[in-house]
């Protein structure tokens, strides 16, 4: 409604950003479309846990503390089957170790002191390609931080929901709904599949994952698909190239 | 569960080491500087390794094959995205389509 100076101040600025206001509308829509996923996927996961012998507000208080799916999942079917909560932990980590990765890719999307890490966090699958997918770094940042602020609210959110109707549910895959998290990856994915050498070396590094499947634990196959990056790395003509472009 | 100290223990060394795993990039790349065609290998690498998550997430439980059921909803949630067809459609095809192929007695 405010003036000019209202609209352009640093702080409005800052206000805008964090709410999403620099973000197209079409991303924004993805964005709560993601959530809902993420929030569906965190309801069978609640209830899986109750369902597997585990107390109300374990589910409640490792979804907030770890936000990361696979690794509760993980987890919890360790646990479940008679594993020690220990060697179940370690089998997450394997699994969430690819959140190193992911922070060497993002450019500069936390900021620095206390929001480094709340945003290192909210740092997840979801967060990182939506902002990877933004064109410039107001747009990166800003829908790092809708999305993994979206997270953190859906994916506790959505255990706890679970977690209390989690009896009556039993069988949360009748719905389909462990088909949603690699569709939403992938979905999120594909334009930047269009790009053919990122496209041969993803094929690449899903056959290494999938042949590495059998044989290793859970979380390792993921970081081998890593070599799959040796057929993008051909490709850069950087040194050949010595004249500055025109 | 039997023994709720080990299970809280479990649960404090995944958080904590997840954390450990989502800071050290960040603080890594702050100290190293990449050129510009690092920094787009690094983000093929982002790229790479979501592939490879959805490969693994939609194709195997455990160490083995899932069954179709998964996979082709999967499938189906690709080929819409390839073809630009809206994220929510994409999202809700791959659960429809694998809660049919249940429905139908797909394992």
């Amino acid at each position: 409604m405010g003036s000019i100076y209202r609209t352009l101040s640093p702080r409005a600025l800052r206000a805008r950003v964090l709410r999403g206001a620099v973000l197209d509308g079409s991303v924004r829509r993805d964005i709560v479309l993601a959530l809902l996923a993420v929030w569906l996927i965190a309801l069978s996961y609640g209830a899986i846990a109750v369902a597997s012998g585990f107390p109300l507000w374990f589910p409640a208080v490792q979804s907030i503390l770890v936000v990361a799916g696979a690794s509760e999942f993980l987890f919890v079917g360790i646990v479940a089957a008679g594993g020690n909560p220990l060697a179940a932990a370690l089998a997450g980590l394997l699994v969430n170790a690819r959140h190193l990765p992911y922070g060497l890719a993002l450019p500069d999307v936390l900021g620095s002191g206390w929001r480094r890490i709340l945003g290192a966090h909210v740092m997840n699958d979801e967060s990182v390609v939506f902002a990877l997918a933004q064109d410039d770094l107001p747009r990166k940042r800003a829908a790092f931080w809708a999305c993994g602020l979206g997270v953190l609210i859906c994916w506790p959110g959505g255990a706890i929901l679970g977690a209390l109707i989690g009896t009556a549910v039993h069988d949360t895959n009748a719905l389909g709904l462990d088909a949603m998290f690699p569709a939403v990856i992938l979905a999120l994915i594909v334009p930047a599949l269009r790009d053919p050498p990122t496209r041969r070396a993803a094929l690449a590094a899903a056959a290494i994952a999938l042949a590495a499947t059998p044989w290793l634990p859970p979380g390792l196959p993921v970081l081998m698909g890593l070599a799959g990056l040796l057929l993008v790395i051909p490709r850069r003509p950087a040194p050949i190239r010595k004249q500055p472009a025109p | 569960m039997k023994d709720t100290t080990l299970l809280i223990a479990g649960m404090a060394a995944l958080s904590a080491g997840t954390l450990a795993f989502r800071l050290s990039g960040p603080l890594l790349r702050e100290r190293l500087a990449f050129p510009p065609w690092a920094e787009k290998l690094l983000e093929a690498a982002a790229v790479v390794l979501l592939a490879a998550l959805v490969a693994t997430t939609g194709l195997t439980q455990g160490h083995a094959f899932v069954g179709p059921s998964r996979p082709v909803g999967v499938l189906v949630a690709g080929i819409l995205a390839w073809r630009k067809a809206p994220f929510l459609v994409v999202v809700l095809a791959a659960a429809a389509t694998t809660a049919i192929l249940r429905l139908l007695g797909v394992p």
